[in-house]
């Protein structure tokens, strides 16, 4: 047995030591987490136009350096709020560092009031001049939260892509969202208005889509999700509707 | 005297004898963490519904295992009986943030696909079961292959079963990486093209294989078979 005070001075310098290594290596390795969890968003927000990015490209696959490059040539980045106005660069740097629409956390902008929000927009250049307008939404699914980025032709009406993430959906039902590269290739030409003009956004319908040019086909099993997605799709694209009809203006 | 105690301790401290190689296979089979000892049971249900996270999983526990198990092996004269089990969770908490943070730095999309089961390592009971078990009643080399056998041991099955799960859950072979093989059932967009299809079209993925209750009986099953073809296992009382 040993005394007491030999425990104490032997836990004391153990957890010293310990402390010491772990807080060293995670101030080294802050700089590189933080271009990796960049990238990673990144590299999120341009799955949703991956198909207008080349044949077969899949947005996980680009290079990190060419990612880079597009964000840094292609892509502009603008925040904007309810009532479409751009929320300018500094205002947004007091709440994200950075202050680009990239560093907007949809967590906290969830829980905000609408008036209060802070809408991110990523506009895609091609070379041929058309421009994609990428929107974020975030909502719930069953388990957690879910969220995606809508990419939307210059009309402000046409789906040109989409890309779905969730937190903890169930494996092979709502995780499908993600998992299965058809659903959100479904997405792609459908219209946020329906034949009557109203404003419908994109509905994700249990049994099969009925109305072709405003539905796409749920999940089978993961009804709870689908709803989820549909809903968060009508306000989170409703959001930007002002900013939408300013910029078409 | 003294000679005697020199001539004691002339055995060469890093010896790869037929002992030491025995503490790297058993676990692997005779004594196999998961099948006979069925410890690490719920990491190996979670993670197993891919391959490359299986591996990934597996090189991380194996990491944790080992290095555990040496430096438990080499403090084993210091550490006080009363604390040691604190101790030995310092330890092993310690590599598994090791692990978070470098592989944080270097695959970040394995990162977060493993996040919360890498840090859930510190509860695997195959690590401390080692650490009491072993580690702490024998010297470094010794405890440092036990921990490597035992982890290649529980990743061994990890890989198994993820193998199975894959296949016939979601028709793939190593999906994730840059040699990910679609195999069997229609390509990953059947939601929107149903006609295309790789080999055997009309398998339809199954989604029990997805979810975790799949793992248990796969392990069941390995169990069962592992126990009817080695006598060493059959139970004789």
């Amino acid at each position: 047995m040993h005394s007491n005070k030999y425990v104490l001075v032997f836990v004391f310098i153990m957890t010293t030591i310990v402390a010491l290594v772990l807080s060293f290596m995670s101030i080294g390795l802050k700089g590189i987490h933080d271009e990796n969890e960049a990238i990673f968003n990144k590299k999120a927000i341009l799955s949703s136009i991956q198909s207008h990015l080349g044949e077969n490209v899949k947005a996980a696959d680009i290079p990190d350096q060419e990612v880079l490059d597009i964000f840094d040539n292609r892509m502009e980045q603008l925040v904007v709020d309810i009532k479409g106005n751009v929320i300018p660069q500094e205002t947004v740097n007091a709440s994200y560092k950075g202050g680009l629409a990239e560093h907007v956390d949809m967590k906290k902008e969830k829980k905000k009031d609408p008036a209060d929000k802070m809408l991110p927009v990523f506009i895609y250049k091609k070379d041929n001049g058309e421009k994609f307008y990428i929107v974020s939404v975030r909502g719930s699914g069953l388990w957690d939260d879910i969220w995606g980025c809508i990419a939307l032709k210059e009309d402000f009406k046409t789906v040109a892509g989409a890309a779905f993430d969730h937190q903890g959906e169930t494996p092979g039902l709502g995780a499908e969202i993600k998992d299965n590269a058809g659903f959100a290739k479904q997405f792609s030409g459908k219209s946020l208005y329906n034949s009557n003009g109203d404003y419908t956004s994109v509905v994700v319908r249990k049994g099969g889509a009925v109305d072709k040019m405003t539905e796409v086909d749920g999940i089978s099993g993961a009804t709870v999700t689908c709803v989820g997605v549909s809903d968060m799709l009508y306000s989170g694209i409703q959001y930007y509707q002002s900013y939408f009809d300013k910029t078409k203006s | 005297m003294a000679e005697a105690k020199v001539l004691e301790k002339k055995e060469p401290t890093f010896a790869f004898g037929k002992n030491e190689r025995k503490l790297l296979t058993d676990p692997l089979d005779d004594n196999n963490p998961i099948t006979i000892q069925v410890l690490g049971i719920c990491s190996a249900l979670a993670v197993t519904t891919l391959i490359f996270p299986s591996i990934i999983m597996a090189v991380a526990v194996v990491f944790v295992c080992a290095f555990s198990s040496l430096f438990t092996s080499i403090l084993r004269n210091h550490i006080p009986k009363q604390v040691r089990m604190i101790v030995q969770l310092v330890i092993v908490a310690f590599l598994v943030t090791v692990v978070e943070l470098s592989l944080k730095a270097l695959n970040y999309p394995v990162y977060k696909q493993l996040a919360v089961f890498i840090g859930l390592i510190i509860t695997n009971c195959i690590v401390m079961g080692r650490l009491e078990a072993f580690a702490s009643s024998n010297k470094p080399w010794r405890a440092f292959l036990d921990g490597v056998g035992n982890g290649l041991g529980y990743g061994i099955i990890l890989i198994i079963v993820a193998f199975i799960r894959e296949l016939f859950g979601k028709g793939t072979l190593l999906a994730g990486t840059p040699i990910e093989a679609k195999l069997i059932g229609p390509t990953a967009e059947y939601f929107i093209n149903t006609t295309e299809s790789t080999y055997f079209g009309w398998y339809a993925n199954n989604n029990l294989m997805v979810l975790p209750a799949a793992a248990m009986f796969i392990i069941g099953v390995l169990i069962w078979i592992q126990r009817s073809r080695n006598p060493k296992l059959v139970d004789i009382s």
